[in-house]
């Protein structure tokens, strides 16, 4: 059985099973799953910001070009350049250095930590100084607050879970644990988390600006 | 492809495909930022609404495709993947679009105050 096994596993076609169809391994293919069944609940999430925007004439534009949108492309630049540097460990594990691997994997924690905080006093200026909290705010659209802090929650969610499961990577690397596999699987969530960013920036921030 | 690829050798002569090289990420980084930049200035110019979402859209999603392609590896991985994968995706999120027209259409639907 054993021997027939791994002759089909050397020799069958694609499509008899004998080989994998997307020559890739499980993790990755896993996290690939996960990936795109994220994407639906995100794409759920900014489509209904975007319903309730286009039924209420009255969605109001609470940021300021000077400081919320310069705070929101500080944020954005973090994270692309978190992911640059997500890259870059991902590049150095499969060359074999660990100890790059490390420094590129607390490379990025450092720019999505600067996107949480930044994020985080953006968060507490809306709540204290605007006075919009989820269920209500000034302008009397109660959905505004309800959209925007679910969407940029669950966003900022999934970037603290990243900074965890990176913790645990690096630490894993630099103990000798872990393959490059491993390292690039961890690097499609973080990529993931950047390419939500890349739709939440635009259509929540950019598109309800105010200038002067 | 192959020009911007590169592939490492490991244990027995098996060749580990990596992707792009340091270069290609960089350009990719540089691509990015500048689309940002402009989304941006969009914003400051406060373009009318209708082109600015088209714009800010269109950019989002080149942007995107440029993370899933160059970060993300994609592009290096079998075009099998690729298929089982995206086309559903794109499908049920057109198929969330199925609404748009109702929500456009209720503003104009309101009794005046």
């Amino acid at each position: 059985m054993s021997s027939h096994a791994s002759a089909v596993g050397s020799t069958g076609s694609v499509w008899e099973g004998g080989q994998s169809p997307y020559a890739t391994n499980s993790k990755k293919f896993g996290m690939w799953l996960f990936l795109i069944s994220d994407s639906l609940t995100f794409s759920a999430m900014l489509f209904a910001y975007t319903y309730s925007r286009v039924t209420n004439p009255d969605w109001p534009k609470p940021f300021d070009f000077s400081p919320a949108i310069i705070f929101s492309t500080i944020m954005t630049f973090c994270l692309l350049s978190s992911s640059l540097t997500m890259v870059l460990a991902v590049h150095a594990m499969n060359h074999g250095d660990r100890k790059a691997t490390v420094r590129w994997i607390l490379a990025t924690m450092v720019g999505g930590g600067a996107f949480v905080v930044l994020h985080m006093s953006e968060w507490l200026k809306l709540i204290n100084v605007e006075h919009v909290t989820a269920l209500n705010n000034p302008w009397g659209v109660p959905l505004f607050g309800g959209t925007f802090f679910a969407l940029t929650g669950l966003h900022m969610t999934h970037v603290l879970c990243g900074l965890i499961y990176l913790t645990f990577i690096a630490v894993g690397v630099g103990r000798g644990k872990f393959k490059a596999e491993d390292v690039e699987v961890s690097g499609l969530y973080w990529h993931f988390v950047d390419l939500v960013w890349m739709f939440i920036f635009p259509l929540v921030y950019l598109m309800s600006a105010k200038v002067g | 492809m192959s020009q911007h690829s590169e592939a490492v050798e490991h244990n027995a002569g098996e060749v580990l495909h990596v992707g792009a090289s340091i270069s290609t990420f960089a350009k990719v980084w540089i691509a990015l930022l500048v689309m940002t930049g402009m989304e941006v200035l969009l914003a400051y110019e406060q373009v009318p609404t209708l082109i600015m979402l088209t714009v800010l859209l269109g950019l989002s999603i080149i942007k995107a495709a440029l993370i899933i392609a160059y970060f993300m590896h994609l592009k290096f991985e079998k075009l099998s993947l690729f298929l089982t994968l995206f086309p559903m995706l794109i499908f049920c999120i057109v198929l969330m679009l199925i609404f748009l027209g109702d929500a456009v259409r209720i503003p104009n639907m309101r009794p005046p105050a």
